[in-house]
């Protein structure tokens, strides 16, 4: 299945995909309309230190942790496709505490929060990879060990 | 193949979905002492909170039972007769197996308090039955006395502080949350907790109960309306005493197996490898519970499975201050408060022992995972990683690994 990878190698640490990932949460047309004014808490993020920058995002881990630890039931797996249930999270957090990747948040609504591929927005590719400038962000097939 | 389980919880389900993963065909047969669908046991608190309804409580959907061509059977297990490979239910009769998953979970641990008999209205907090009938007790005019400071105790405060008069919590520890948190920790939570309108009794003990009145040794007298005990739990081993190894818990292998061919156990009425300390222990906690259960399933179906890396590990909050911790705390501290954010790092030759977090608990499984994969702190920026979690800390190399393909 395709999933989000990325490379550093091409990370400018422009944080457009941190960007794309929140305007895609929300139903509005025009992104600088939508995100005026609002402090961003996007599913991806980025890491920079010392001219290194890299975005991260939920893995998909066919092993999934965060699934398997969820005390509610509310991650499930289907398809490859790690998504929350927000009416069952009860924002334990025994999701932040499994992620080996850091990739799972609280959310600013109480459930917790984390990159669904934008399986919910149903754009075919994730607003992360769309928007990337220059191609760090990738949306494909690749072998996972 | 005839697979049976006793439990109907974490461990359980994770049974039934660690089979199915290998066996669409073979007959699953779920035996359970409590006449409910799956329920997540860490929830029994919110529904006390109104944050959950018994419907929301549901571990899987409605569907789960049928979906996994899964029997129910709402039936004691009496007996375990290993020899002709038979499950003895209450009422005397017997459902065989090919293997057999017991995972019975724990109960709570009630001491013998001087007195105990004489109190009207005491009530433990393990289960939905529990939860419901402390819901029943409680009102506005109840003052509740709870004994035990730790997860269960605490949580139970937070689910009915704002539905009762008062709530006083008595621990034999000198400080809360004894088994997960160290003192400047447990300090800090207390002191939130109190803010609340908790009063807590540290380092105290009940001499005797008369009725409505506690008797500590200090001296002092508490009345209470509701007594709530939360001293501990013990794992529920009773159905293989004689049969299978048994220590502290039940005890099993990396692939769940008991000391008995086609007897697995799973879950809090086992004892687990902590890998973070080496030691054998029980670690009553739901994420292990379920992989350990999955583990099993997939043994139980003929497949290949280890869970090996087991550490003890909590996430948990009151009143939206959140706690996560893992491990244990030996070696070297890292140390670090700013306000009401707490961390700890714990790190001994080479590795990662274990981790308190509260407030800020961002990205917490960064540190989860270097315990659990014991990687070499030399190996990494550990100043970094200390400073702040994050796969920044990690080579180039282990980066393309994990964001590039590798990690899935």
């Amino acid at each position: 299945m395709k999933k989000v990878y990325v490379n550093e190698k091409w990370c400018l640490g422009c944080h457009l995909c941190e960007y794309y990932c929140a305007f895609a949460g929300t139903n509005e047309k025009d992104m600088a309309r939508a995100l005026k004014d609002i402090k961003i808490n996007p599913k991806i993020k980025i890491e920079e230190k010392d001219g290194v920058s890299f975005a991260v995002s939920c893995r998909h881990c066919r092993e999934p942790l965060c699934v398997k630890g969820c005390i509610t039931g509310a991650l499930t797996i289907a398809d490859g496709v790690i998504t929350i249930n927000r009416d069952k999270c009860v924002s334990c957090y025994t999701c932040i505490l499994s992620c080996p990747y850091g990739a799972v948040s609280p959310s600013d609504d109480g459930a917790v929060q984390k990159c669904e591929l934008c399986v919910r927005t149903a754009e075919g590719t994730p607003a992360c990879v769309r928007g990337c400038p220059n191609g760090a962000i990738v949306f494909e097939e690749r072998v996972s060990i | 193949m005839k697979y049976v389980i006793i439990g109907n919880s974490a461990a359980g389900i994770g049974a039934v979905e660690g089979i199915r993963q290998i066996d669409r065909q073979g007959e699953i047969t779920i035996i359970t002492n409590e006449p409910h669908h799956t329920y997540s046991r860490p929830l029994i608190s919110y529904l006390l909170l109104g944050k959950v309804t018994e419907e929301k409580m549901k571990y899987r959907g409605g569907g789960f039972y049928t979906e996994n061509n899964v029997q129910l059977l709402h039936a004691a297990a009496m007996e375990i007769d290993a020899g002709v490979k038979q499950v003895v239910l209450s009422g005397g009769s017997r459902t065989p197996y090919d293997k057999l998953l017991v995972a019975t979970g724990s109960s709570p641990f009630v001491p013998p308090f001087e007195g105990i008999d004489t109190v009207e209205n005491q009530y433990t907090f393990m289960s939905l039955d529990d939860s419901r009938k402390l819901d029943g007790a409680i009102n506005k005019d109840k003052r509740v006395l709870i004994i035990g400071a730790g997860l269960i105790g605490l949580k139970c405060a937070e689910g009915i502080l704002e539905r009762v008069a008062h709530i006083t919590i008595l621990d034999l520890a000198p400080r809360i949350l004894s088994s997960i948190l160290d003192d400047d920790g447990a300090g800090l939570v207390q002191d939130h907790l109190e803010r609340k309108g908790i009063d807590f009794r540290l380092s105290g003990s009940v001499k005797r109960f008369d009725r409505n009145t506690a008797i500590l040794e200090s001296g002092e007298e508490i009345v209470f309306d509701i007594l709530v005990l939360a001293v501990g739990v013990r794992p529920n081993t009773a159905l293989l005493n004689g049969i299978a190894e048994i220590d502290r818990g039940i005890v099993v292998n990396g692939r769940s197996e008991t000391s008995v061919p086609d007897l697995f156990a799973a879950g809090d009425c086992t004892q687990t490898h902590d890998v973070s300390s080496g030691q054998n222990r029980i670690m009553a906690l739901l994420p292990n519970a379920y992989m350990q259960g999955e583990c099993a399933g997939i043994n139980m179906a003929g497949g290949e499975k280890s869970f090996d890396k087991a550490i003890p590990m909590n996430a948990i909050g009151f009143f939206g201050l959140h706690i996560i911790t893992a491990g244990n705390y030996k070696g070297d501290i890292y140390a670090k408060t700013e306000k009401e954010h707490y961390k700890r790092l714990f790190y001994s030759d080479n590795k990662l022992n274990g981790y308190i977090l509260i407030g800020n608990v961002e990205k917490a499984g960064i540190y989860t995972s270097l315990i659990r994969e014991r990687t070499l702190l030399d190996t990494i920026d550990f100043a970094l990683v200390c400073e702040r979690p994050g796969l920044m800390a990690f080579t180039k190399e282990d980066r393309m690994v994990k964001l590039g393909g590798g990690a899935g």
